[in-house]
């Protein structure tokens, strides 16, 4: 069993599980890295990469039999030809709920990294202390100065585009040329900023699709076609495959093996350590055991969560790191839908060239400095201004050459965004065992007991009266708001469960992202955040692991693990 | 970066060249057979007719001529709901009923001129219909299943089916998308102060 032994495992393949693998295989730990899916191979496998609209059979369109296997999926937008197989199969990995709560996953090698949105921003210092402060849930064990240099560190190898804006609310970073506002964004954001005397700002949208080549890492920078999802060939945005994997292979430290569902944790409850975990072959349904000194579990905020709860039953029913009470508990999401949009007269003398893979931002303005609200925290904007399409609005038609010479040029301009707003985390929003139902391979499924409460629901209302007011003080006329409605899980930015904290009565894990009762296991995903914020999390996921991994190593070379 | 820099990059980074040339790392989706969507050769060839009077040949290339009939059947056969398919069959049997009401004749042994009357005549109720049902009066823009309706709800008319069904298949097929619209594959930069004149076409995507 010599061959079973590693240093290190690393739980999942996504954005933080590449993240661990690089760092522990680069810092001379023999690392195996287990992924529950199927391996997907940069660029070779990227079988739509370059395939255009008329290449697809149904149109990019999800089939009726596609809906059928897709339940949930089909909910939302993620359910389309181009992506399909890229989501995790339902009929295979089903899940209960209690409340509706629409749950996207990607169980393949690269994960979500593959199909995430990419924006990239810094959680600010008050994000850390908001929870002491104001009494919620509990406080972060660290604050922004224990995590910054870690931003720097991975903003600089992952590629991430941005201005520095000079703005405490939204840290600065190292950070690639920003992709450019269009001639309307500019002129919005140059009025928004007029009219609210600089507290309220339209920026460029922080990315993690690069505007400078990495040669040193084979990347290109992006080539304005996106088409991200179906995976890039030029490596132009950062994911598992693009990044951090290559440069966890070029180690020789590194083992990846795919189709491994990881059942549970090996616990020495004497030695009060994680012995190593154990595995079924996704394909052959053969158990295997792999040893480690240390476990990084990275499978995504709540399967990481369900791996702590089948773990070391014999000692807590609720699992590892159930002692505290929290583990389940506190599940977070950004929830959204909701924002304006509004025509905009002139510019008639302008268009664009490219399709920009980001938009425009807009920070956090309430509750920040001397603004007060009936709610805490607050929420950011995510937009974009562009001209129409051959789908515009041109009812009055009918049908031959008129409507085709109508259609086949661009229509007016336009500008929308949405709100992203910080769901407070709340002990009664959990996910749990649901051991009546099972999966393929007989293992128990999560439930899902989430709802948003009463501080988003009137945050809500700011974030559309607030869109509305910003274009019409720009001078925009016709402004429509909107709110689509959100059912949690739809932000695809699950996270809490397994929270940090200071106190092992109330927190799963420590401030470098250990489980207190097992301090060679750490988990650095989503599962760990303490509070939200309401920028998108997974640069702070990428950070904390890196940190993380970090004081791992040197734990283990003092032989504190 | 220059091109050619780019190019040579690329080489680097995926060992083969991905940018033109015969070496692209398509894989195409195999085509569903017409036998797979319940319609005739000489159905696709009707529908390819009604697409040309919504979408006709002008200077550029018409409905016909990007084969929408054939995207149609694929369309209706795999994506349509029953009640969305039953409507749509429905009322290209309806077309051919009113060709003969109002001309004595089927559709495809009408003029130009009456095809062109009697849809717009159509596509008029279809929207008289549709907002009478509390529908969206700008359905036929939409993607063809992005609306669906339960038991409950109503289908909209059997016309705005076509003409969504001929806006989106033409619009997202090669003819239309870079011959009537324009695409280019590999933009590689972004400009957001791009002049435009009118008469430049609509970028496909």
């Amino acid at each position: 069993m010599a061959n079973n032994d590693y240093d290190a495992i690393v739980v999942g393949s996504g954005i933080s599980g590449g993240w661990a693998a690089k760092e522990l295989s680069e810092k001379g730990l023999k690392v195996l890295m287990l992924e529950r899916g199927k391996n997907i191979e940069h660029i070779k496998d990227y079988k739509n990469a370059h395939k255009e609209d008329w290449d697809f059979p149904h149109r990019d369109l999800a089939t009726q039999a596609m809906k059928i296997e897709y339940p949930v999926l089909k909910r939302d937008y993620p359910l389309n030809e181009k992506t399909y197989g890229m989501w995790a199969n339902e009929k295979e990995n089903p899940y209960t709920e209690d409340k509706r709560f629409d749950w996207y996953r990607g169980y393949h090698v690269g994960g979500r990294s593959l199909l995430w949105g990419r924006q990239s921003y810094r959680l600010n210092r008050e994000d850390f202390e908001a929870n002491g402060k104001e009494c919620i849930a509990v406080d972060w064990p660290i604050r922004y100065e224990d995590i910054a240099p870690w931003y720097d560190y991975v903003e600089k190898f992952a590629g991430i585009s941005g201005n520095r804006d000079g703005l405490d609310v939204l840290p600065d970073g190292i950070f690639q040329p920003a992709m450019a506002l269009n001639c309307v964004e500019k002129d919005v954001a140059a009025r928004v900023k007029k009219a609210f005397k600089g507290s309220r700002h339209i920026i460029s949208g922080r990315t993690s699709n690069m505007t400078e080549p990495k040669p040193e890492h084979g990347r290109v920078n992006c080539q304005y076609r996106n088409k991200c999802w179906l995976g890039c060939p030029f490596g132009g945005y950062f994911s598992t495959q693009s990044s951090t994997l290559p440069a966890a292979m070029k180690t020789g430290n590194l083992t990846l093996r795919p189709f491994s569902i990881v059942k549970e944790i090996l616990y020495d409850k004497d030695k009060k350590r994680a012995t190593g975990v154990e595995v079924i072959d996704a394909e052959t349904n053969q158990t295997y055991v792999f040893k480690s000194k240390i476990v990084f579990v990275n499978a995504s905020a709540f399967n990481s969560t369900w791996l702590l709860m089948n773990s070391a039953t014999d000692v807590w029913d609720g699992g590892l790191g159930s002692s505290s009470g929290e583990l389940g508990h506190n599940v977070m999401d950004h929830h959204f839908r909701v924002g304006a949009s509004a025509p905009v007269e002139g510019f008639e003398d302008k268009y664009t060239y490219g399709r920009r893979p980001s938009g425009f931002y807009v920070p956090r303005f309430r509750n920040w400095g001397n603004d007060k609200r009936d709610y805490l925290r607050g929420f950011g904007y995510q937009g974009g201004a562009g001209r129409g399409g051959w789908s515009k609005d041109v009812a009055e038609l009918g049908v031959g050459a008129g409507l085709k010479e109508t259609l086949s040029e661009p229509g007016d301009w336009t500008i929308g965004m949405t709100g992203f707003g910080e769901m407070l985390p709340d002990h009664e929003n959990r996910i749990y065992l649901n051991k009546k139902v099972t999966d393929k391979w007989g293992l128990p499924v999560l439930a899902m007991d989430v709802e948003i409460k009463e501080n988003e629901l009137k945050m809500r209302k700011d974030m559309q009266q607030d869109a509305m007011e910003m274009f019409e003080a720009a001078g925009l006329k016709n402004v429509q708001g909107w709110d689509a409605e959100y059912a949690p899980g739809m932000g695809i930015h699950e996270m809490g469960t397994a929270r940090m904290g200071r106190d092992p009565k109330t927190s799963v894990l420590n401030g470098h992202n250990q489980v207190w009762d097992a301090p060679n296991v750490f988990v650095t995903d989503g599962a760990c955040m303490t509070s939200a914020s309401c920028v998108n999390p997974s640069l702070t996921y990428m950070a904390l692991t890196a940190r993380a991994a970090s004081f791992a190593v040197e734990e283990l070379k003092r032989g504190n693990l | 970066m220059q091109r050619r820099d780019l190019l040579k990059l690329i080489a680097t980074a995926t060992g083969t060249m991905m940018v033109g040339g015969q070496a692209l790392a398509y894989d195409l989706v195999q085509p569903v057979p017409l036998s797979d969507t319940g319609f005739s050769k000489d159905e696709v060839a009707l529908l390819n007719e009604m697409g040309e009077v919504i979408l006709p040949k002008t200077d550029t290339p018409g409905a016909k001529e990007a084969n929408v009939g054939a995207t149609m059947a694929v369309l209706v056969a795999d994506c349509y709901t029953p009640v969305l398919q039953k409507t749509f069959k429905q009322g290209l049997l309806d077309i051919n009923k009113r060709c003969k009401e109002a001309y004595g004749n089927e559709f495809l042994l009408l003029s130009a001129e009456q095809r062109t009357a009697l849809f717009n005549t159509l596509d008029t109720e279809a929207k008289a219909a549709n907002l009478a049902k509390g529908l969206s009066a700008n359905l036929e823009m939409s993607r063809p299943n992005h609306w669906e309706p339960g038991d409950a709800a109503p289908a909209p008319h059997y016309f705005t089916l076509l003409k969504q069904l001929t806006l989106y298949c033409f619009f997202t097929s090669k003819v239309g998308a870079t011959k009537v619209l324009r695409y280019v594959a590999i933009p590689g930069y972004y400009d957001g102060d791009f002049p435009y004149k009118k008469g430049d076409k609509a970028w496909a995507t």
